[in-house]
């Protein structure tokens, strides 16, 4: 639902890079995206591709590499993938976990020239 | 062709101005907590109810994010210092305000003459969890006919969260709502959080609600 704003700091940020390698063309980036994030990737490239127009990252391809949530037991330190909406220890079935990872939201790189 | 390492946070531009609005906040010693929740749990209502219970102690000030209308900066005009309306349906994203709706409501305010900003978050529990503002504290309300299932279905604004809120509870009688359970749930997620359980029909519980906004803002005001 926020993904205008999103897709407006994808190219700037990426022009930014692009003007800094002296680059003439962008042609792929490479996001990476955690499940938990409340993104949704298509759209994101549904808005990259219109704000995109007449700028060097016109065309470019967004290449989304999505991050599974990995959660850690703060009982007995399991590090686990949640299989369900209910996050409990696959070990000791405690229900108090933090987010180890899938809350990213960042460019990683990406392929010019 | 050629590959270049970025590594740089899509949301950087959005923590960047928070950052900002934090530290102008803080130069003029204001509190602000960002209130979150979804459409109808109570956020209004507990605005109006902390105003009359602190508005001889603090001069507190209103923003009101809503995706269309003013009816809810109207129900708080006359009990608040000042109020902006943020109306977010004009702006590229409506689902959540962001800490640049933040940073232009902040220039519309006396800010010499506040000590306690509430913001009233769009009602959503996604968009928000996202978009830090330059809060000091971020508190989610859940009401009883929500049902008790919403911290496992949205955990990550409950992750967040340094309070949440539980409204209405004077429906707890009519209503199948496992407090417990509730409470289970988001303490797993987030063991720090503090849980208030009010209703701001009746007013029970709100005075407590009350009691840690002072000693948040008392807190705040010594640390700096």
């Amino acid at each position: 639902m926020h993904e205008l704003g999103v897709s407006e700091n994808i190219i700037n940020i990426a022009l930014a890079k692009a003007g800094e390698a002296q680059a003439n063309k962008v042609i792929q980036i490479n996001l990476i995206v955690g499940e938990l994030s409340g993104f949704v990737p298509d759209c994101i490239q549904f808005y990259f591709d219109a704000l995109s127009k007449e700028t060097i990252a016109q065309g470019a391809v967004l290449h989304f590499e999505s991050v599974p949530a990995q959660l850690r037991c703060r009982g007995c330190s399991t590090i686990f993938q949640p299989q369900d909406t209910v996050w409990a220890c696959p070990e000791c079935k405690g229900q108090s976990v933090e987010i180890s990872k899938g809350r990213e939201l960042y460019i990683e790189s990406m392929e010019v020239e | 062709m050629k590959r270049i390492e970025v590594i740089q946070n899509v949301l950087e531009a959005n923590e960047t101005i928070a950052n900002r609005n934090q530290q102008l906040l803080d130069r003029h010693k204001i509190f602000t907590i960002n209130i979150m929740s979804a459409p109808g749990a109570g956020k209004t209502s507990l605005i109006l109810q902390t105003l009359t219970r602190l508005k001889n102690r603090l001069n507190v000030a209103v923003i009101e994010g809503d995706v269309a209308s003013t009816v809810d900066a109207e129900k708080v005009q006359g009990e608040a210092k000042a109020v902006v309306q943020i109306n977010t349906g004009k702006m590229p994203e409506s689902c959540s305000l962001m800490a640049a709706m933040i940073e232009s409501a902040l220039k519309d305010m006396p800010l010499e003459n506040i000590d306690l900003i509430l913001i009233e978050n769009v009602g959503n529990l996604i968009c928000p969890a996202e978009f830090a503002l330059g809060e000091h504290k971020r508190v989610v309300i859940s009401s009883l006919p929500e049902g008790d299932d919403k911290p496992i279905k949205y955990p990550l604004i409950f992750v967040d969260a340094d309070a949440v809120i539980i409204n209405k509870m004077d429906l707890l009688p009519y209503v199948d709502f496992d407090i417990a359970a509730f409470r289970r749930s988001i303490t797993g997620l987030n063991p720090e959080v503090k849980v208030f359980q009010l209703s701001c029909k009746t007013g029970e519980g709100v005075e407590r609600w009350c009691s840690w906004i002072l000693e948040q803002v008392e807190t705040n005001a010594t640390k700096r």
